[in-house]
This record gives structure tokens, sequence and C-alpha cells, in this order.
């Protein structure tokens, strides 16, 4: 963890580096990133002095087109995946009461019999229209369901993050101050406990203290279109508080780290000479300085906020996009693993570039390459 | 247990609903001492029931591709949907099993029992306020038995071979004598929906105690009180909600901090301490529903009868039932048919662990080397460790058995009725017939055990259309003995249900018919406050 200061900023160094010279190359790629493409059609030249005036903007454009390439590979891969578990949507669904005759109903039914490469262009040509067809098991709209549960995924995800980055800062901040002191050590012991944890046994841990023993909590957490406000932050109490635990102290432990590389340096001494104190120096010179790494977690954390959450999901009976997901991959619902897969790959691209972008306004020098 | 004679003319419907559940998951599964004090409803019966209030269950089985169409549904929590907004022609008696009227007021056979004409009942309204018409009945059952339908009832209707209205009546015409059609009629999936359900499969509308407020596939599902039932002695709490709890853990925790009134599926490994909570009341019923251990018959090296009785000998049976089931469970004679079923061939020689007869017959087979056993928990819970057991309890009879653990996803696909020697797990049936016509008649589909006798299969047919019960049921022994000592099934257990409630709730039927009080827990018991 240590090391992570020094590793940290390297990667985001040498994106952004290695930033221009692929662009570059890019540009002599016709139609691969869409927006690239458009201005790629008039010229190489013209993208390179793009890149060389507004390098923000088409570091931005780049990396959209290229996470729609991504998406493709993505969604072709999910595909793949399907077709290569053991048995198809019909086999699955019927189970052991399958019969070769229903079997075979259903197969034709939802044109399981074609070739994979059909079906594929075929949902393809659906979802980029934004059809996402409807679900082979219970025959309801894909994009529907998708609207409740995502939205239930990202109600919960967005609670979590807000308590959770500015404790997680604040607390490695903290750290930071009292570093290898009595406050630091306990910060350290305690979130290091909550990580080691599996996160469904401090789930259990939470209900069983909370709702069961205390009974003060709402359990189960399932939120519904009935709800009020009040009512649904009264029921996702519990699970927050067990995701605010988890992804604590990976951002906590960063931080501190980060500020700590950064707080060696000979400015910070120089500010320590001018007599400043110690908080000041850490939250207005060091912080910023050391900003970079710690986007990235928060990032990676956020994003399995909102992906990685189906453990979380089951113990406090939420539902969310997780659960959903795991039931379509159980009877192989292709539509609604392919839409909910899509939608996970897309949150990981985007929150990764957020971070890149962010890390590279707080670093001008990120900007331009060496 | 003398407690079973009361049920020799039980037939009951107990079926299909634990299928899917091991498809898709390794769920955690509740069995129980089936006592004679837990099996009876007797002390609640006693008591005046008391309407009103708001009842919550949590239970297992919900997945966010449930559908909302009867004919469609598989899972434990769908099961327990449909019984509370739907009704049936025909239910069947919680404790005997027999078929007893519902939609269907009275039934009559032709002499052949090919042909039998049902009164409809008059005045029973749908949810929407339309009148319940005999026409609404005919296309229920066209639609469940249609060549393309994908009703989970299709294979129980297969022998219907006409349905029509007839004088206001409906006239079903079979294509071979049936004496157990009505209870055939009390599968779960066979709900009389509006027009049959051809306009809409998806509404929910029915006739049943509740209807549908609101449903969210996997997620919950509630109910308003039917004001219009045509029956007083259901729906007694106000209004119901189901929530999906797929997580063992969550459904204690919610039954024992008090926000949930009912669960079901208890780990058995749970029982115990879960029976410690002052609040908490455990309610166990047994079933129909076996564990087994399946070879066939026609693949070397089973094809020996002598091997597969040395595997039979082998098998600890009472160890697995205190292991696997955690003691509550019985042990089963390796013939798919226990005590609770009618006509059940009494005074057969209970097969026990027996090392020095297994060493016998598997010297006799002439067989070396290990026997391949593949398994997984999605066979039945606590499958693996059943084999483990089995592995231990067969070397003291010099069997070497091999273990080979399985991918639980797929395992009905790629395991199950295909390779020589697996776990599985059988619901029951509503009648012997149905059980021995589903998994040992030759030409079966789900002939798992690939056992094929021709004298068995003439035999079982005779039995179908014998009327005389006497005669039937030494038909029945017959078939028993035969599967029993030349059959490809090793059948080490039953399995019971076991669910918990709070002692707020009152009324809870035990129906041997199936878990959960066959289904019909919301609509029969009601809350003390």
């Amino acid at each position: 963890m240590e090391s992570g200061p020094i590793t940290g900023p390297v990667p985001t160094d040498g994106v952004a580096g290695e930033t221009l010279p692929r662009s570059a190359d890019l540009s002599g790629v016709p139609a691969k990133p869409n927006p690239a493409a458009a201005s790629g059609a008039i010229g190489g030249a013209f993208w390179r002095r793009f890149v060389f005036r507004r390098p923000l903007v088409a570091l931005i454009l780049q990396r959209l087109g290229l996470s729609v390439g991504l998406l493709f590979a993505v969604s072709l891969m999910i595909f793949g995946g399907i077709e290569a578990l053991p048995g198809d949507f019909a086999t699955t669904y019927l189970g052991q009461s399958a019969t070769p005759q229903a079997v075979e109903n259903i197969r034709k039914d939802l044109g399981l019999d074609r070739p994979w490469s059909e079906r594929y262009l075929t949902w393809l040509g659906g979802a980029v229209k934004g059809d996402f067809g409807t679900s082979w098991a219970s025959k309801n709209s894909v994009s529907e369901q998708i609207g409740k549960r995502l939205g239930n995924s990202l109600f919960l995800a967005f609670f979590a993050a807000l308590i959770s980055v500015p404790l997680a800062v604040g607390l490695g901040m903290l750290a930071v101050q009292f570093r290898n002191r009595l406050p630091d050590k306990i910060i350290n012991v305690i979130s290091l406990a909550a990580i080691s944890l599996p996160e469904f046994f401090i789930g259990y841990l939470l209900i069983l203290f909370f709702a069961v023993q205390l009974g003060v909590a709402t359990f189960p957490a399932t939120v519904y279109d009935s709800m009020t406000l009040t009512e649904r932050l009264s029921a996702i109490a519990l699970p927050v508080a067990t995701l605010v635990l988890v992804v604590l102290a990976h951002m906590m432990r960063m931080t501190r780290a980060a500020i700590l590389n950064v707080m060696s340096s000979a400015y910070v001494e120089t500010a320590e000479l001018k007599g400043l104190g110690t908080f000041r120096i850490i939250a207005r010179h060091a912080a910023p300085n050391a900003v970079a790494p710690v986007i990235n977690v928060i990032a990676l954390n956020l994003a399995y906020l909102v992906v990685g959450v189906v453990v979380v999901e089951v113990v406090f009976v939420y539902p969310g996009m997780g659960q959903y997901m795991v039931d379509a991959v159980t009877v192989r619902d292709m539509p609604v693993v392919q839409a909910c897969g899509l939608i996970f790959a897309a949150f990981y691209i985007f929150l990764n570039m957020a971070a890149d972008i962010l890390a590279i306004l707080a670093n001008p020098r990120l900007r331009h390459p060496r | 247990m003398s407690d079973y004679k009361d049920y020799l003319t039980r037939q009951v419907m107990l079926g299909k609903i634990n299928r899917r559940e091991f498809l898709g998951r390794a769920a955690a599964f509740g069995i129980a001492a089936s006592t004679a004090s837990t099996l009876f409803a007797v002390s609640a019966a006693a008591q005046e029931p008391k309407r009103g209030g708001h009842l919550k269950l949590g239970l297992e089985g919900a997945a966010a591709t449930d559908s909302k169409d009867p004919a469609k549904a598989l899972s434990q929590f769908l099961f327990v949907v449909i019984r509370t907004w739907g009704d049936l022609l025909v239910e069947s008696h919680p404790t005997t099993g027999a078929a007893v009227p519902a939609l269907a007021e009275s039934w009559e056979p032709s002499a052949d029992s090919m042909t039998w004409t049902f009164a409809i009942r008059k005045g029973v309204k749908f949810h929407d306020g339309k009148e319940l018409t005999v026409d609404d009945v005919v296309k229920t059952l066209q639609r469940h038995t249609d060549d393309k339908s994908e009703s989970g009832a299709l294979g129980v209707l297969k022998s219907i071979k006409e349905i029509k209205a007839d004088g206001g009546k409906l006239v079903l015409t079979l294509s071979e004598g049936n004496a157990d059609l009505p209870l055939l009629l009390s599968d779960y999936h066979l709900v009389i929906q509006p027009n049959g359900g051809m306009d809409n499969p998806d509404a929910m509308i029915g006739t049943g105690p509740y209807k549908v407020a609101s449903f969210e596939p996997g997620v919950r599902a509630t109910f308003e009180r039917n004001q219009d039932d045509w029956r007083t002695d259901r729906g007694y709490v106000d209004s119901v909600e189901l929530i999906a709890m797929n997580d063992a853990t969550a459904r204690i925790a919610a039954l024992s901090s008090g926000q949930v009134h009912f669960i079901n599926r208890i780990d058995p490994k749970t029982v115990s301490l879960l029976k410690r909570a002052p609040t908490v009341e455990i309610l166990t019923t047994s079933g129909r529903g076996h564990y087994v251990f399946i070879m066939h018959c026609n693949t070397a090296p089973f094809d020996n009868n002598d091997l597969r009785m040395a595997l039979k000998l082998a098998i600890d049976r009472e160890t697995m039932v205190q292991r696997i089931l955690g003691g509550y469970g019985k042990i089963g004679n390796d013939f798919p048919i226990n005590d609770t079923y009618a006509l059940f061939p009494e005074g057969i020689e209970q097969r026990v662990y027996d090392p020095d007869k297994a060493a016998f017959h598997y010297k006799k087979s002439g067989h070396s080397g290990p026997v391949l056993l593949r398994t997984s928990d999605v066979a039945f819970p606590g499958a693996v460790d059943a084999a483990v057991l089995y592995q231990e309890s067969a070397k003291k009879a010099g069997i070497e058995i091999e273990v080979k653990r399985e991918p639980g996803d797929g395992y009905y696909t790629n395991v199950w009725n295909v390779q020589p020697f697996s776990t599985s797990y059988w619901g029951g049936r509503p009648t012997q017939d149905q059980m021995y016509s589903t998994a040992y008649l030759s030409n079966a589909d789900w002939n798992d055990t690939r056992f094929q006798r021709e004298d068995f299969d003439k035999l079982l047919l005779k039995a179908r259309a014998e009327l005389d019960e006497a005669k039937r049921t030494d038909m029945y022994r017959t078939l028993a003995m035969m599967v029993r000592d030349e059959g490809g099934v090793i059948l080490p257990m039953f399995n019971d249900f076991v669910n918990a409630s709070t002692k707020q709730v009152k009324g809870y039927v035990h129906d041997i018919g199936n878990d959960m009080s066959n289904g019909y827990v919301a609509t029969r018991v009601w809350l003390d406050a």
C-alpha cells in the first residue's frame, strides 16, 4: 500500500504521455473511434493540430470513441460467454422438467435454432437503435425492467458514495496528520478490519445488531414504487453502512499514502518552515497534488458500488441490477444479460474516463507530452 | 407410524414445484421431522379465526425472470402467488389428500372412467367483476393442453382427448380410463382465468380470495382481500405481502426480527438454533420428495444387478437422514413411494445398511476398480456431503466409489439423465401411477435410471385401469418390488418441508399436498394480535 503514491501517478502520467503518440496513430486509422472519425476524415493534419490546441477535448473525444468500440467488444464477449455456458435458454429454463418437445418449441419460438452470428447481429441491430428487446423468460421489456433496477442500484450507490468518499478522504488526511500515532493506528486497524471481513458477513452483523437485537433499523431493505423518500432512506440505511465499511479502507489508505508521498517533497517543507499548520498544509498544499491516484481509486470504488454489490443486494433483499443479471444468467436469458453487461461496462468505462480526465484537470503537467 | 394409516386414501398433488429451484440455485433447503404432533393442525383448527391485519411472508424462490402467466410458473414464490389469487376446479384435502370440490361443485365419471362430467359452481365472480362460466373453464384447459403450450401442467393433462362444454357442464374425454383425473386437475398451474387467459395470460385475474395489487418479478407481490370471495373459510387477513428473500440467513433474520410473519425453506442445520427464538414456531410437514442416487440399468457396469444390489446395500440410510437432513426426514426403501401415498403397499421389508451382504453381491458381480459417482449440490442440498458419506460406508463393503463434483450450472442438462451414475432429486407426484409413469416407464422422457422392463410397463398400465383397490394395491406392491430389487434407483431418504412463522400466525394447516400448506398459507392463516 505504501508504494501507492510512487506507482500511483506513474500510470496516469504514462497514459497521458502515451496519449499523443497514440492519438496520432489513431487519426491514421480511419473510422474506428466515431467522433474522431468525423474529424479524422478531414485529415490527419487537422486532427494533429486539434490535439495540440485542445488536448483535453481531443482526449475526451478519443476516449469516447474508444469506449464505443469497447462496448461492442464487451457485447461480443458476453454473447460468446453465454454461448459457451453449458445448456441454452430452453434447456436451462425448463431444467429437469425439459421434454424434447418443449425444448424444441421454445428454441423455435426464440430462434435459438439459427446460427449464433445471425442471432448476434439481430440483437445488435435492435440494440444500436436502443431496443434491447424483451426478456425471454418473463416476456417483459428489458429497458423498462432495467430502468427500475438501475435506478435502485444508483440510489444505493449514490448514498454509499456520498458518505464513504468524503469520509475516506477526511480520515486519510486525519491519518496523515497523526501519522504513526494513536489516531492513525486506530483508523488503520478499523478500516483494514472492515475490508478484511467479507461483505456478507458485515451485512449479517449489522442485521443481527441493528435489526434483530436492537430493532432500530429497517430490514429487509426491499424498496418499491409506492415508497416515500424517507421510507426508502430508512430501508437502505443498513446496506449503505455495509458498503461504506467495505469501500472505506481502500480509498482511505490510498489518500493517506498519496499525501504522505507529497508531504516529503521540498515545497511542503517550505510551507512548514513558513509556519503553516499541519492540517492546512495537508488540505491546501499536499492534497491537490496527491489527487490523481486518489481519484483513480475512488472511481474504481464507485464502479464497484454500482456493479459489484450483488452479494449485498442478496443479503439485504435489495432489488438492484446485480441480482437481476444473476437471475438472467442462471436461465441464459440473453437479452437481459447483454443489456446488464453493457450497462455495467459503460459504467466502468465512464468512471475510469472521468477519473483520467479529472486527474489531468487537477495536474496540468499531464496535459502536455514530455 | 400408525398415524399414516389415516392417509392411505390420499392422492396428493405434489409436483414440480421443487424442480426449478434445484436448477438455478443450490439454495438452502428445509427438511423436517414429521412428528405426529406437528403433522396435524389439531390445535389450530380448534381456534376461532380472526379477521384483519397485514400478513407478510418472506419466501425463497423468486427471480427477476418470473412470469405472471400461471402456465409458466415454476418457482416456490409463484406457487404461493398463484394460490393466493386463483382457484382450481378441484383441490386436494390437506390431511387425506382426497379430491375436494372447488370451482367444480361435483363430478361424475362414466363407468369406464373415460368420460368425466364436472358441474361448475354458479355465482362466482372474477376479480374484474365478470361471472365465471363454463366457457372460461374450457378455454383454460384448452390453453394448457394445446400442443404448443408451454404449460407446466401439459404432462399431467396428456391423456385428455377432448374438452367441451355441454349444457353448462364441463365434459372431459380421456384417451384411456383414469380414476385419478379430478386430482390431476388440482395441479397448481390450472387456475381458471377469464376466457382461459387466452386474451391476457398475464392479467393475474382469477376468483381467489385475494386480488393482486402489485407484482414486481423477483422483488415482491402485494394482495388486497377480494370482498366478493365465494368462500368464507379462507382469506382472513386484509392484505398480503410476499417478499422475495432468496438468502436463507436474510429470511431467518427477517422472521426473528418480526419483519415478516412466515418464511419457507429453513436449512436443517439452523433449525435447532431458530427453535430457541421465543417468538418463532417451526412448522414441519412430511412430503414425497426424495433424494436419489441413480444408476443407468443399461450402462456398464450398472447393467449388472449384483453391482446395483451391492451399491444399494452399501448405503447407510440412517446416518444419511441424520447428517444430511439433520434428523428431519425418513429413510427410503429404494422405490419412490412412501406411506403418504394412497394404496401404499405395506409390509415391504426395509432395506438396511449391510456391508457384508454388499461385499457378497459386489464379489458376485465381478466388478473391480472404482465406481464413478457424479454429484453437485444442485441435485439436492448436501448432495456432495451425501456422496462422501456414501463413499465412506461403501468402503467398509470393499466398494470403492470415486466422487466427482460437477459444476452446478447446467447439472440437469449435462449430468442428470446423461451420465450413468449421479445424484438427483424427485418431487413427488399426486398418485403412485404418476410417479412411476414419469420416471420408471420404459419410454418415459425422464426415465433417469434407464429402467426398461416390459412386464413392469404392462402391469403399471393395468393398475391404472384397475378399479378394485385391493387388487390395485397388490399390483403396486409388485411394481415397488421390481423397482426396489432390480431398479437403478438408490433411494436413501424422503425429505420433509420446514417452514417457520411467528407465534402471531395461527391456523397454519399442515397440508401433505405440498410445501407451505400446499401453497395456501396466505389464504388459510390469520393473525392473532
